[in-house]
């Protein structure tokens, strides 16, 4: 046990020590999407009933903080530890692939609370906000960012340099992200692009999410959690494969 | 009595390249095991291979008794590793650096031995300053003792000494030697061969993959006798003779090949004979080096 706690110690120290980058700039971010989109749209958007655009906005901007920070936390640190060349110091110790696995993504997921966390604090003195369902909120930030944890540890030992990461961030995460509903219900758009959202799993994770809050969501929160759930277990499968191969980490 | 490393049959290939091409070889507990090869031979590579960093298309490798892909646990808990590249990770102290790594080998609690090992590397001063700030020649202090703090039985050390001053050389040589005189069995990889010569009991050569020497330092060096004989002589010419062989010649300053002692003398009588007065006279015993050529060039 000593040698994935240490490990975990070490992923969580990583952020940790530089926590104005990694958690303090993003829940800046997130305040400013929030202040200039409320002031916007709150008098012209209207979702649920009794419920304002900006209330509407927090949920979203804390779920999309959470996952893009959870993607980034194991990602990052594989990357940054291959290129530089440090990541012999993991690879020469007996810490097997689940240890490594288990580590990564639990890091990932502390990030990610962390940062919703802050998100949350910050933004939710500028709106009525109700919490119906806190249970429900709590199991979606839980299985969202450890989703994106193990999707960025693939995304790392994917990747041989920052440009490959970044367009993985960048092409990948982010549309995904932005186009999940973060700033919208999927009922506000086009048949076509209502159809095309239920394929992508980040809106599973914002829309169950945000049920927490409003006990009202796109998706019943049943399926959303079991499609959330069904994603891990492939991501976890899959990552476990490419560590247990040694895939780009051990020649 | 147990190898501290047995290498069995090993192949590795990368695309097309043969890094290692049926390497057999065995090191003793309590050896001091030096592996040369030229640049490009498969020393990293049969190191990495041995560390579990890369895998053998065929072939086995035990440390200590423990297979290192089988039970890999325990043969990464035999081995300590020093790699060749000055890496670090730039988020941490010395200390933590230390602390990290004594957890990954299941150590909680190392304070005490990772200050013995901070004190024998002359690094206590700078235990707490982030990594980023050591010059590389403290780095590389670093380096070995993140490869110490599980206290392994077998240290391999890829080219330890590459780039460092002196003075740092010459403790790394200290503390290696008394690493050994504590019972760890050391591998050493190195390009300077006079460091090969005074610190191992034994050498294996590599080239293209393959071991082309391997015996006891002493043996390697006795089994290529022979003498260097250094003149420099009041003539820019020296006569011919089939008694001597002229290895290379700056002006008036000669260096001659020479089987043996008794030949020294059948050369200077040879000159005298000449007329060819000697105004300098070296004779030097063959060195590592010259070992390592000849090898090098046999094969």
């Amino acid at each position: 046990m000593t040698i994935f706690l240490t490990l975990l110690h070490k992923e969580f120290l990583r952020f940790w020590k530089v926590a104005f980058q990694t958690v303090a700039a993003p829940i800046l971010t997130s305040i400013l999407y929030l202040v200039i989109f409320s002031n916007a749209l709150d008098s012209r958007v209207v979702i649920y009933e009794n419920v304002s655009y900006g209330a509407f906005l927090v949920p979203g901007l804390v779920m999309m903080s959470v996952l893009q920070n959870a993607f980034a936390n194991s990602s990052s640190s594989i990357i940054q530890s291959k290129v530089t060349g440090n990541i012999v110091f993991m690879l020469l110790p007996p810490i097997s692939y689940i240890e490594f696995f288990g580590a990564y993504v639990l890091a990932s997921v502390a990030r990610g609370l962390t940062v919703g966390s802050g998100v949350f604090l910050a933004t939710v003195w500028f709106v009525d906000l109700q919490i119906s369902a806190p249970l429900w909120a709590v199991a979606f930030a839980i299985l969202g960012s450890a989703n994106l944890g193990a999707l960025g540890l693939i995304a790392g030992i994917w990747a041989e340099k920052f440009d490959q990461l970044a367009a993985f961030q960048n092409f990948v995460i982010l549309p995904l992200t932005f186009l999940s509903g973060v700033f919208y219900s999927l009922k506000s758009l086009p048949p076509v692009w209502q159809t095309l959202s239920h394929f992508n799993p980040f809106f599973y994770v914002i829309d169950g999410f945000r049920f927490g809050f409003f006990g009202a969501s796109d998706a019943a929160p049943a399926v959303s959690l079991a499609v959330v759930g069904t994603s891990f277990v492939v991501l976890s499968a899959a990552t476990l494969l490419l560590l247990k191969s040694g895939y780009k980490l051990r020649h | 009595m147990q190898p501290a490393i047995r290498i069995n049959e090993v192949r590795k290939c990368y695309g097309t390249l043969q890094a290692l091409d049926g390497v057999c070889l065995e090191i003793m507990p309590g050896e001091i095991f030096g592996l040369l090869g030229p640049n490009g031979a498969g020393k990293t590579t049969l190191i990495s291979v041995v560390a579990g960093l890369a895998r053998a298309d065929s072939g086995s490798i035990e440390v200590m008794g423990a297979d290192v892909i089988v039970e890999y646990r325990r043969a990464r808990r035999m081995l300590g590793v020093v790699p060749q590249e000055l890496v670090f990770d730039p988020f941490f102290s010395v200390r933590e650096t230390l602390e990290i790594q004594s957890g990954y080998f299941g150590i909680r609690k190392n304070g005490a031995w990772i200050d013995e090992i901070l004190h024998n590397l002359d690094l206590t001063s700078k235990a707490d300053d982030n990594m980023r700030s050591l010059s590389g020649g403290m780095k590389r202090r670093v380096l070995v003792a993140q490869a110490m703090v599980h206290k392994p039985p077998v240290i391999v050390l890829d080219e330890p000494t590459a780039g460092v001053d002196v003075e740092l050389r010459q403790s790394l040589w200290k503390f290696m030697r008394s690493l050994n005189r504590e019972g760890h069995t050391i591998v050493l990889t190195t390009h300077y061969l006079e460091e090969a010569e005074l610190l191992c009991n034994r050498i294996g050569m590599l080239k293209a993959g393959k071991v082309v020497a391997l015996d006891s330092t002493k043996n390697l060096l006795e089994n290529f006798s022979g003498l260097y004989l250094k003149l420099r002589v009041d003539c820019t010419e020296l006569p011919a003779d089939e008694s001597f062989h002229v290895v290379s010649r700056d002006v008036d300053l000669f260096t001659l090949r020479l089987e043996d002692f008794q030949q020294l003398e059948r050369v200077l009588a040879g000159l005298r004979r000449a007329g060819v007065a000697i105004r300098e006279f070296e004779l030097q015993p063959p060195d590592l080096e010259e070992v390592f050529v000849r090898i090098m060039n046999r094969h």
